[in-house]
């Protein structure tokens, strides 16, 4: 097939299939909450109330889209763009199945850490911009969460670059034929979903929102499609790190007998539903308490991780 | 090197297009830049900043350094500026901040200096054209060359760097400790506590 007409298939493919998802996440996260919580949930709307999401989609788009009169205007508008913008942007190196793969970039791991590091923008402005005393707290809390995490989300991933010896996400899915990378990187795994919660800011690591004490958080002021994107930038952001996760510690598209792309999208969908069960099982902490894990636990525990693996790599390799 | 091969194979066939591409992102850096100086509005300022980051990214992007690219947006446009707007949402800028950086950014404040530097740019212009350009040289160098590099002839560098940090960690929970007495010693309790034990025991910063 012609190359340009491929990649073209390819990144219209994935769009597509991600803000589906996106709206088809908003049923099954909302189902599945009411029946971990002994309730019924959405079901009026379409068969099981499937249709929620496009109730919820015609409910956004016709609400009133208003901006306070103290907001920084440029800014607040701004700000839902950049989320949306970067959780997309890193779908463009995940490799759903052999060929079905938009940027073969060899600094893949690299990239999204820039773009993952680009989105916590749109939170922050957002509520910098807001003009708000809650939406200024939500924030903060979410630059100073970023400081918690960011360290040791690079760090863990460190020790799968160090077993494949490479950065790019196609090589790293192919080097794990044997062996899943879960099995070896444990640890690096569990940090990994660690920082991953804290990165798409979803419970039980919401402080940024924290509905309980800060109304909304950061998104308290915004309304209809704005509050739409920050929405999805939330759900396409979850999306990408259960594919990510999948990628790096659960041999991507790899599986026997089914075709790679229903093996890539069945663990992207079981992570999915882990994170929904996550929201419901776990309180959330104080955002100090996260802080203090982050620098005193969970990075001492990532260096450890790392130096255990280049030592054993070395090992093997001597 | 597997990187982006249409690209690469683009610039490799076409130096004009790698040219074109390379003056377009130096016009956005250094525009960009400008606006950060010239801006009133610190958070406006702070986005100009972080465009003007991620352009010369691109730029090292370009030179054939995706590493370095990469690091300069994670570390440059997406940590430090994230910790500057941190600062900055805490000082709580106003309106009135904004009348006093406008009167700092008067011309005749910055018309002299501008004056000066605008010789110098123009010196230096002229030299550089004086001994011709040529194309940019685009040698490849990847994280595996960065990282050999790193931690062969310039480990030193790495390990006095390493230090530099250790310095700044223990100082910053050194002004940490300081804090928190402080805030004993505004309580009436300890504070009698602390001037019977004498004056060794309380005073240590």
């Amino acid at each position: 097939m012609n190359p340009v007409l491929h990649s073209f298939l390819v990144i219209q493919g994935v769009l597509i299939g991600l803000m589906t998802l996106a709206g088809v996440l908003v049923w099954i996260e909302r189902r599945l909450l009411a029946f971990f919580q002994d309730r019924l949930g959405p079901n009026r709307c379409g068969p099981f109330g499937f249709l929620i999401f496009v109730a919820d989609g015609i409910k956004m788009v016709t609400k009133e889209d208003w901006i306070p009169p103290g907001a920084d205007k440029p800014v607040f508008v701004l700000a839902p763009a950049i989320i949306v913008i970067t959780a997309l942007l890193g779908f463009a190196i995940i490799p759903v199945a052999p060929g079905i793969l938009i940027l073969d970039l060899n600094i893949g791991i690299l990239f999204f850490l820039g773009v993952s590091s680009m989105g916590i923008y749109s939170t922050v402005l957002g509520g910098w911009a807001s003009n708000n005393k809650y939406s200024l707290l939500g924030g903060l809390r979410m630059s100073a969460q970023m400081f918690s995490y960011e360290v040791f989300m690079g760090l863990a991933l460190m020790g799968v670059v160090i077993l494949s010896g490479s950065l790019n996400l196609r090589e790293i899915v192919e080097s794990q034929t044997g062996l899943w990378y879960v099995v070896p990187q444990f640890l690096g795994f569990l940090i990994f979903l660690f920082a991953g919660l804290a990165e798409t800011h979803r419970l039980p690591f919401d402080m940024p929102e924290a509905e309980s004490e800060l109304v909304a958080g950061f998104h308290t002021e915004y309304s209809s499609m704005k509050f739409g994107m920050f929405f999805v930038g939330e759900y396409v952001g979850v999306t990408l790190i259960s594919a990510l996760i999948v990628t790096l510690f659960f041999g991507g598209w790899q599986g026997p007998v089914l075709p790679p792309i229903v093996w890539f999208l069945l663990k992207t969908m079981a992570f999915l539903l882990f994170f929904v069960l996550l929201r419901a099982a776990i309180p959330r902490p104080r955002f100090d308490q996260l802080l203090a894990w982050g620098w005193k636990y969970i990075l001492p525990l990532a260096l450890l991780n790392l130096v255990i693996t280049g030592a054993v790599v070395l090992a093997q390799a001597n | 090197m597997k990187i982006r091969p249409s690209i690469r194979k683009a610039c490799s066939e076409n130096p004009a297009t790698v040219e074109t591409a390379f003056y377009i992102v130096a016009v956005v850096a250094v525009l960009t830049t400008l606006r950060v100086v010239t801006h009133t509005n610190a958070v406006h300022a702070l986005i100009y900043f972080i465009v003007s980051l991620l352009a010369v990214a691109l730029l090292f992007y370009q030179l054939g350094a995706p590493f370095v690219a990469a690091l300069e947006v994670i570390v440059y446009a997406g940590a430090i500026m994230v910790l500057f707007l941190f600062v900055i949402m805490m000082l709580n800028l106003g309106r009135e901040q904004q009348e006093e950086e406008r009167s700092w950014t008067r011309p005749s404040v910055w018309a002299g200096p501008g004056f000066v530097s605008a010789v110098l740019l123009a010196v230096l212009a002229w030299v550089i054209s004086a001994e011709g350009t040529g194309p940019a040289e685009t040698a490849y160098v990847g994280p595996e060359e960065v990282g050999l590099a790193l931690f062969g002839p310039y480990l030193i560098g790495v390990q006095l760097a390493a230090l530099l940090l250790l310095a700044g960690l223990v100082g910053a929970s050194h002004l940490r400790r300081h804090e928190r007495r402080t805030v004993l010693r505004d309580d009436p309790v300890s504070e009698e506590s602390q001037s019977r034990a004498g004056p060794e025991k309380g005073g240590g910063v």
